[in-house]
């Protein structure tokens, strides 16, 4: 680590900087299925398997990505690609927390790299990020065949503790300053993420990190 | 030498005799009984002066006949902006039963507002980088019907990081920035609504300081500041009272002020409360009875549970005057007031104090007193409140009594958490702090972003309460805490530490001699020791 390099921030993104979650953006496509027949099976589906995710998402964050983003099997490349448009406007946009904006605006202010890491699809943020300004940001990658989803994501799946591997591996190759950079999240998933770095943020917490976060007397904020 | 010491030279000054009754002491927030040494001198609050009957009339009266500037209700035009500011939650202390005195101030003022045709009107909290008061706290200041009818558009709190409602006035002759609300300045009328609880408040750091910005308030809160204040109780001797007048009258300048001042007498507790700030040696049998009802029922109480009733009594504090008009005049009316009540010529400097430091301070309303708030109330206010002459020798000792736990409030002081953990066991230099940290942590996004849309005190919060007590850092030998219920505490603050106040004594007195003069502030006390030889 350079110890004479740039800071950055690190901002988990659902819950932390936005109110939505992945499961918003599967339930937007679900909505916006070829046909009626499909949009009713796609939307029926998505919310049967709500208390599934749930449950999955408590036991690990790693095991929900295998299972969640099997739903988006068989789905065309190009529906999704084309509605990300209409997602950013209609479900991401307004879901933007009112501070996240003074937030950034404060990083950039003072010199801080502004660097997103995600467990969304590439595709569906890649507007939102253009909008709030972040300099940097990897997401999760749906892989696809012949134009259709496989239901698989490409390694490195960013969850845990890929994100704080990703985040050493960034800051060596950037010259960025771990000691002195931040990171934000609102789920105690991301601790390794919050571990590495000489600020971390709890926002928004859930439970498990609020009480890390008292622990450990890092900064709770509250950006809603 | 014992024939001197008895005799009485004020009656707010009582010297130990072998029959003296032991002494009732602030510890956090508990208090304890103390046998003090013999010929020590214990300092009193004076007696409170009576409160005005009718406090409404009075302030009635004071903007009906202002000093130096027409009447209040001359001042108003139907269709003109008028803002009200107004001091937060640091003053008084603790908070006054209701009605504060400022929900009183405002239902005059709105009323003559409203007969004048005036109603583009913002009432705004100088919170300056205080942390923001809650709404349940904002309601309770002004009231339920002025809260309903302003908040939250128009009754707020000043955000001295919300760059478009800030506005630059310039610089003083000698170079002080200042950026302060935008609103408030820009107003046809900015009235000042203030609660002078002791001579540093007030005047024209009501407005110059408490609706500034951080590059404006760290031109003055600095170490050097604070070294070259003698006291900064003392406003003639203070050089922060000299910055903030050279800022003041750049406000002056750039807008027409209308200041309400008020003074409070010290009748800190409500009956039934207030042997706490009484002669023990004068206790009744009925008072004696109250004390050890206390002692048995209270201090047995979780820590948490005896802060929630001490922050839940609310001061019985009365109006002994109230000013309006031009800010000077105003507040040199209003500080004779205080030193009225305040004041208590003391014959010469001690070699050690004894200062209990209570659970009350300016910054830990609803909340604990971490740390770095011992510490602003040892070296900061209770070694500042003196005129001429510092209370304690130079290189005296200083014994404090309080547990100084390790706890902060998160949501409250997140940055003087780190400020503590992070740089004191690096350094206690308050220059090297400010030159190599302060900005770091003014600047810090998560630190701005709860003081904005949290309630936390602005990431630089923690130094200015560092430099705070620079003076009394400066001044003082030792500080020995009695009591204190772990070593790292004390010792990352520079201090040393004594199981009890007996052993802290004889600490003491081994530097100092055996013959060491020893005087003790009979805490919780708002008392200005006028010191001579």
């Amino acid at each position: 680590m350079n110890k004479n390099g740039q800071a950055a921030a690190f901002y988990d993104l659902e819950g932390t900087l936005v109110s939505t979650n992945l499961v918003h953006t599967l339930a937007f496509y679900s909505t916006r299925q070829q046909g009626l027949w499909q949009t009713a099976k796609a939307s029926v589906s998505t919310l049967a398997k709500l208390p599934f995710f749930g449950v999955t998402d408590l036991y690990s964050r790693n095991v929900f990505n295998e299972v969640f983003f099997r739903s988006y099997e068989g789905w065309s490349q190009d529906r999704l690609r084309y509605f990300s448009e209409e997602l950013f406007e209609n479900v991401l946009k307004p879901a933007v927390f009112p501070g996240t904006y003074d937030l950034i605006a404060q990083g950039k202010k003072v010199g801080h790299r502004q660097v997103v890491l995600t467990g969304a699809l590439d595709f569906t943020i890649d507007k939102l990020m253009g909008h709030l300004g972040i300099d940097d940001y990897v997401a999760n990658r749906l892989e696809f065949v012949n134009g259709y989803a496989t239901g698989r994501v490409l390694p490195p799946v960013m969850a845990s503790a890929t994100k704080a591997k990703w985040i050493r591996e960034y800051a060596e190759k950037n010259n960025i300053n771990l000691s002195e950079s931040y990171a934000y999240s609102d789920s105690i998933s991301d601790l390794p993420m919050l571990s590495i770095v000489g600020h971390p943020v709890a926002v928004c917490p859930d439970f498990r990190l609020k009480q890390t976060a008292r622990q450990h007397d890092w900064a709770v904020l509250d950006l809603r | 030498m014992a024939l001197q010491l008895r005799r009485k030279t004020h009656e707010s000054i009582v010297y130990i005799d072998k029959d003296s009754a032991p002494r009732i002491m602030p510890f956090g927030e508990d208090f304890i009984l103390e046998d003090i040494p013999i010929g020590t001198r214990v300092i009193y609050p004076n007696p409170p002066i009576k409160g005005l009957p009718n406090r409404e009339a009075a302030i009635r009266y004071a903007v009906n006949h202002p000093i130096e500037m027409e009447p209040l209700y001359a001042l108003l035009e139907p269709g003109m902006q008028v803002t009200i500011a107004m001091d937060d939650i640091s003053l008084p202390l603790p908070p006054m039963a209701l009605p504060d005195l400022r929900q009183t101030m405002l239902e005059v003022v709105l009323d003559m507002c409203a007969a004048n045709g005036v109603d583009d009107i913002h009432l705004i909290i100088a919170n300056s980088l205080h942390r923001k008061m809650t709404e349940w706290e904002m309601k309770r200041m002004v009231g339920t019907k002025i809260f309903d009818e302003f908040y939250p558009d128009r009754y707020y709190n000043h955000d001295a990081e919300a760059d478009d409602e800030l506005v630059t006035l310039g610089h003083t002759r000698h170079n002080e920035p200042l950026r302060v609300n935008k609103r408030a300045i820009e107003s046809d009328l900015l009235i000042y609504l203030n609660i002078n609880l002791v001579p540093m408040d007030g005047g024209h750091k009501s407005v110059a300081v408490g609706l500034c910005d951080y590059e404006s308030l760290r031109a003055h809160h600095e170490p050097q500041t604070i070294r070259d204040s003698d006291s900064y109780m003392d406003p003639p001797r203070s050089a922060l009272n000299h910055k903030v007048i050279r800022l003041g009258k750049l406000v002056d300048e750039n807008c027409k002020v209308f200041h309400i001042e008020t003074a409070l007498n010290n009748r800190m507790f409500p009956e039934g409360y207030d042997i706490l700030t009484r002669n023990e040696d004068e206790f009744s049998f009925a008072d004696r009875l109250k004390w050890e009802a206390m002692a048995r029922t209270f201090s047995p109480l979780p820590r948490v549970a005896r802060r929630k009733m001490l922050h839940a009594i609310p001061a019985a504090y009365e109006l002994i005057g109230c000013f309006a008009g031009k800010t000077e005049p105003v507040h040199d009316k209003i500080l004779e007031l205080n030193y009225r009540q305040y004041e208590i010529p003391v014959k010469g400097q001690c070699d050690i104090l004894i200062s209990g430091i209570p659970d009350i301070s300016p910054y830990n309303v609803y909340s604990a007193l971490n740390p770095i708030l011992v510490q602003v109330m040892a070296l900061g206010y209770h070694f500042n409140m003196y005129r001429n002459k510092p209370l304690l020798r130079k290189g005296g000792v200083m014994i404090i009594t309080h547990p100084c736990f390790d706890e902060f409030d998160h949501k409250f002081h997140p940055s003087y958490i780190e400020f503590f953990h992070r740089l004191l066991p690096e350094s206690r230099d308050a220059f090297y702090l400010r030159e190599k940290y302060e900005r770091e942590f003014a600047e810090n996004p998560a630190y701005i972003e709860m003081y904005r849309r949290g309630n936390a005190y602005h990431g630089a919060h923690a130094f200015f309460m560092w430099y705070w007590g620079e003076n009394g850092r400066q001044h003082v030998g030792k500080v020995i805490v009695a009591g204190a219920e772990n070593a790292h505490v004390p010792e990352m603050l520079g201090w040393e530490r004594a199981d009890n106040l007996t052993e802290a004594i004889a600490m003491a007195r081994s530097y100092m001699g055996r013959n060491a003069e020893i005087t003790m502030l009979h805490q919780p006390i708002i008392g200005l020791c006028n010191v001579s030889d």
